[in-house]
């Protein structure tokens, strides 16, 4: 019983990467970057290749390639992560540029 | 003895705190305090001293200020300019009369003659920054005509025509003794520093820190008398733009996502830009490579 567990343990992490993405973990992928996009979007820092990736993910999903777009929408989400952070830290690091 | 000592030490660690905290507040205000004037003359202290050859007057050239042989390019381009179409174009829309039999003369001072240097302005009844294409776009508006795009075409033939009648003047963009002209000029000063889009550009990294350089095939401009020589003639382009178009480009060029041109973003940056440009001259309608 004790090495049973473990074993389907380690056999489910095993197995796991290798399901098929279905249309529900795109979905739930591509509506997180779209959240993230937005808030890029209220501090006026959006990029364009966050956009182009959500794209691309969207395409991917309209051919049933769920993998795909699962990956591009995440791709997408840490763009747009990085659009946030980037706006957040230039509050202040706008001023280590400025001549004086 | 020894607590003794320790309330000793924390009281003149107290009277020095005392001391030292309003020498740190006053520090604190001045590095923070908004003092166009003072960043008018470091700016142009830091490009006059960076290229201590260059006449100030010839800032207003841009790349073709920067190299010799895009110099000699330039002196011949100037015989037959490439703004020529758009400059003739501008001169007659400028003169032709609206449907209701007003022009384009009566919305500006001076009939909109030699007034370029004095854009943009900040309008204390509306609290915000008024650009030349914002006031062109206004007055075609307020006479019931619909608004040009405000990129290229027909408002860069129009702004093209106003800059032409004031050349060699030299930018005389004032802030008025108002809270909300200082913010917005802080506020451009801010969007021209900050660093935005996935290549981490802001606008200094290329016309403060590089310019003279290339990217790629294009010499970079210096921040100085930038806006001078608006609206130009882009062979990249093949065509003109205008300063909206010129952000708007300059944004997807670093891969961000431009904003919509004369949001007030645009209008502040314009704002600061030019004012730091104070006593450049007026060169528009300008060509660039």
């Amino acid at each position: 019983m004790s090495i049973v567990k473990p074993l389907l343990v380690s056999m489910l992490l095993i197995a796991s990467p290798a399901l098929a993405a279905s249309e529900a973990d795109f979905k739930a992928a591509y509506a997180a970057a779209e959240a993230a996009n937005k808030e890029a979007g209220s501090l006026r820092n959006q990029w364009t290749t966050t956009a182009t990736t959500l794209a691309a993910a969207k395409k991917a999903a309209d051919s049933g390639d769920f993998e795909t777009a699962v990956a591009q929408a995440k791709e997408a989400e840490a763009l747009a992560k990085a659009s946030i952070y980037q706006a957040t830290s230039e509050k202040e690091r706008w001023k280590d540029m400025e001549i004086r | 003895m020894k607590p003794r000592f320790a309330i000793h030490l924390a009281l003149a660690m107290f009277a020095l705190s005392l001391v030292a905290m309003p020498l740190f507040t006053i520090t604190a205000r001045a590095a923070d305090k908004i003092d166009p004037e003072a960043d008018k003359k470091a700016f142009q202290k830091f490009f006059m001293e960076k290229f201590p050859k260059l006449k100030p007057e010839d800032f207003v050239n841009g790349p073709y200020s920067m190299n010799e042989d895009l110099h000699k390019q330039w002196e011949e381009k100037e015989q037959f300019p490439p703004y020529e179409f758009s400059l003739e174009a501008g001169k007659e829309m400028f003169s032709r009369p609206f449907k209701n039999g007003k022009s384009y003369a009566d919305c500006f001072p001076n009939q909109g003659i030699g007034i370029r240097q004095n854009y943009p302005y900040f309008d204390e009844k509306e609290g915000k920054v008024i650009t030349l294409e914002l006031a062109l776009n206004r007055c075609r508006e307020a006479n019931g005509e619909a608004p040009f795009s405000y990129v290229k075409d027909e408002m860069a033939a129009l702004t093209a025509y106003m800059a032409f009648t004031s050349r060699g003047k030299p930018f005389d963009i004032k802030i008025p003794n108002d809270p909300r002209a200082l913010e917005a000029y802080q506020k451009g000063k801010e969007y021209f520093y900050t660093r935005r889009g996935q290549l981490n550009f802001s606008c200094a990294t290329c016309h403060v820190q590089s310019p003279g350089e290339r990217i790629r095939a294009e010499v970079l401009a210096p921040a100085l008398g930038i806006l001078n020589a608006m609206p130009i003639y882009r062979s990249e382009w093949s065509g003109m733009g205008t300063t909206s178009r010129r952000f708007t480009t300059c944004n997807s060029q670093i891969r961000g996502v431009p904003l919509t041109p004369q949001d007030d973003e645009y209008r502040n940056l314009e704002y600061y830009l030019s004012y730091v440009s104070n006593g450049m001259p007026i060169s528009g309608p300008g060509a660039r490579p």
